[in-house]
């Protein structure tokens, strides 16, 4: 059977051998963590706590700095040493909480449990929202906006999403086959806040163990698996609309403009934490993998541990990593240092050799047409790319630049190596600062 | 062949007189004033005056009452030609000229990673605020180069802009261009300037660079009237200029440049008509090793 998925995308070779069948591990705690109070896109929180002050596992440490935004908790229970601006994931220094933990790793008194059969979906949004949850798939989206779409735009559709497209990470495939419950439960909440019609949970064929488990699980509960074609990106949100509902979402327009909600499994588990158990979000499920580490892992990692611990506790590294990278390969951040933070959405963390990273030289451009076949968006990332180089950015937003999702193919797939994605970056950048000028 | 030399040249004389009598029913009339001013600007159609090219700008003089002094690549010439023109007081309009405040070019300053993308400085420091340790730092990929209009900016070969006061008109592209705001106008006739644009503490400015301004006060103490220091950097007040000088001498990271002296070495530009003798720059960089 021909199986549904986007139009464009290619397949790079998904590594996934490394981490896929190794169970999730609890990551030890570090001494100190540092707790980013930007971990979201929207407006960072504000701290509440000083230095001195001494903090539980789950006590609200920032709060949230307007309606997109969410509050931040204490990952562990300890003293806070300095609330001041450290290292980012970002490459800049951003203000951030840092906690000495006591060991006790004590928990404040929880939120009280809500029960979403009586619950009303203000009370549940709101939880969310208090809970910090965000989009864990790596974009970091408060998830209580997603959750209130204007009446306006009714959703008859939600889709998980537990695709996991990005080579290397297994993190959600982990979470799907050992912690299928939690998901389970989250998806129950997500249903009765957005009171959808249809659910569906998409996910890439090569994980046949976690389809097979979720359509048995998912069955009596109205949740139709989806089984997609390997191919990347398709976990990215249009795609995955186009894929399972066979929708367009608009250019320059949302998921909720088609009637479809998306959510990553992650985040569905750590909604009916925070619902059933009254826990915020304070630790996730991350791959640590690539060439140089020692022992590839999946580990159950607290906000604020740095990078360099999680990489230590998975025995080392073999070599000194020429890149580092926190999230998956092709859409993934380049670090600086191991000595920044894992936050809300480090989905994954991934060090390679310097074998691993060879740079080709740049050549001209052929006019082969190959990053055109690879767009999910369709549109024509070499033209694109040459308007931007020319700085002739109305060109390149005619040719729709901005509805370029970064997904990167066009650069993989350019045999002469042209450096089409950063090229559109840059044009979409140029052309949403002059929006902002008017 | 009578027949076609008469039919074609009549066809050739009907339009022409078409031509000539549309001509003068559709000419637009364009105020006198307007295209002397057009001739006495400088025809860089530059934008330095905020009009998209010089034919709008004499519209604009002409038809607004705009100020004769936005000219600045023409010059106080140039202004007192318009104000002529528009019989109006000429302004005294200061020349001003482009200075990049930075001299930590690849070798002098330490970067945070190798930067391998696009050779574009906006571009650069869209990935982790840029490649360059130090925030405000030239990121040396040219950006400014490729935007100025009269070829006065050229990149070292280890990454700086440099700028030539003979060839700047201070029409401030390159500043507008520039995501780290190291160009900044001063005035022509000033050439004493502190060359750095970071504002960190002193303690964090050696670790990433051999000549940014660690805010030590020494110039201040030499010349109070010449110097500020805010939020950690060194300024020259211009209206102070000539006072600046010995502060030049006594900066210990040679962050203080008089271009009376020639350009900072690595520069391809020299003042002309100034030979630099080869020990101020052989001293400058025994001071900054030591």
């Amino acid at each position: 059977m021909r199986m549904k998925t986007f139009s464009g995308g290619l397949h790079p070779p998904d590594s996934k051998e490394f981490t896929a069948t190794r169970a999730i591990e609890d990551c030890p705690l570090p001494e100190e963590l540092v707790v980013p109070l930007s971990q979201h896109i929207g407006a960072p929180a504000t701290a509440c706590v000083q230095a001195g002050d001494r903090v539980r596992k789950g006590q609200v440490i920032g709060e949230a700095g307007g309606f997109v935004s969410v509050p931040v908790h204490a990952p562990t229970s300890g003293e806070v040493v300095a609330v001041e601006p450290r290292p980012h994931p970002s490459g800049r220094a951003l203000p951030a909480v840092v906690i000495r933990a006591d060991g006790e790793d004590a928990w404040d008194e929880p939120m009280p449990l809500l029960d979403p059969a009586a619950a009303t979906v203000d009370e549940l949004r709101g939880r969310i929202r208090d809970a910090g949850i965000v989009g864990m798939g790596g974009a970091t989206f408060p998830t209580h906006v997603k959750l209130s779409p204007p009446p306006e735009k009714p959703i008859d559709t939600l889709i998980l999403n537990g695709v996991e497209c990005e080579p290397y990470l297994t993190a959600d495939h982990r979470l799907m086959l050992e912690e299928s419950e939690r998901i389970l439960d989250g998806i129950a909440i997500l249903q009765k806040i957005l009171g959808v019609e249809r659910t569906f949970l998409g996910i890439e064929a090569n994980k046949p163990d976690a389809i097979e488990r979720m359509a048995s699980l998912g069955a009596d509960r109205s949740i139709e698996v989806v089984p997609l074609e390997v191919k990347y990106p398709q976990g990215a949100e249009k795609q995955l609309i186009s894929a399972i509902a066979g929708r367009e979402v608009p250019s320059g327009g949302l998921p909720m403009d088609v009637g479809v909600v998306v959510q990553n499994v992650g985040t569905c588990a750590a909604i009916a934490d925070a619902v059933l158990r009254g826990r915020p979000l304070i630790e996730r499920i991350a791959t640590v993998a690539g060439a140089a580490v020692k022992q590839p892992k999946n580990l159950r990692i607290r906000i604020g541990m740095s990078l360099r611990h999680l990489v230590e506790a998975c025995g080392g590294t073999l070599a000194e990593p020429a890149k580092i990278i926190m999230g998956g390969p092709m859409m993934g951040m380049a670090q600086l240092s191991l000595d920044v933070p894992a936050t809300r959405g480090t989905s994954g963390l991934l060090l390679f050799t310097a074998e691993q990273v060879l740079k080709r030289p740049e050549g001209p451009c052929i006019r082969c047409a190959r990053c055109v076949q690879a767009c999910p968006a369709r549109i024509l990332p070499t033209s694109i790319a040459a308007y931007a180089r020319l700085e002739m950015m109305d060109e390149a937003e005619a040719l729709g630049a901005l509805d370029c999702i970064e997904c990167g193919c066009c650069s993989y797939s350019c045999p002469a190596a042209l450096p089409l994605v950063q090229s559109i970056r840059h044009a979409k950048a140029a052309i949403t600062a002059r929006r902002r000028k008017g | 062949m009578i027949a076609a030399v008469t039919s074609l040249g009549g066809i050739g004389l009907l339009a022409a007189l078409a031509l000539g009598a549309a001509a003068r029913k559709f000419a637009v009339e364009v105020d006198q004033r307007e295209s002397a001013i057009i001739d006495v600007l400088s025809g860089a159609n530059c934008g330095a005056c905020g009009y998209p090219g010089c034919g709008a700008y004499a519209k604009a003089v002409v038809e607004d009452g705009v100020s004769p002094s936005l000219c600045t690549p023409g010059g106080q010439g140039t202004v007192e030609a318009i104000a002529r023109i528009m019989g109006v007081e000429a302004e005294a309009a200061v020349p001003q000229v482009a200075v990049v405040r930075c001299q930590g070019d690849n070798r002098k300053a330490k970067e945070k990673y190798r930067y391998l993308g696009l050779a574009d400085c906006n571009a650069a420091q869209k990935l982790a605020d840029g490649p360059k340790a130090c925030p405000g730092g030239c990121l040396g990929l040219g950006s400014c180069e490729r935007a100025c209009p009269f070829g006065a900016i050229e990149m070292t070969a280890d990454g700086l802009a440099v700028i030539s006061r003979e060839k700047c008109t201070g029409c401030r592209k390159c500043v507008a261009v520039c995501p780290r705001q190291v160009i900044a106008m001063a005035p022509r006739e000033a050439t004493v300037h502190v060359l750095c644009n970071s504002h960190d503490k002193g303690a964090a400015v050696r670790k990433y660079c051999e000549v940014g301004c660690i805010a030590c006060q020494i110039c201040r103490k030499t010349a109070p009237e010449a110097y500020v220091i805010e939020d950690f950097l060194a300024r020259v007040v211009y209206e102070h200029h000539e006072q600046a000088g010995p502060g030049v001498e006594k900066c210990p990271t040679r962050c203080i440049r008089d271009f009376r002296q020639g350009y900072p070495e690595g520069s391809s530009f020299r003042a002309p008509g100034t030979d630099v003798s080869s020990d101020v720059d052989a001293g400058a960089n025994e001071k900054v090793a030591g």
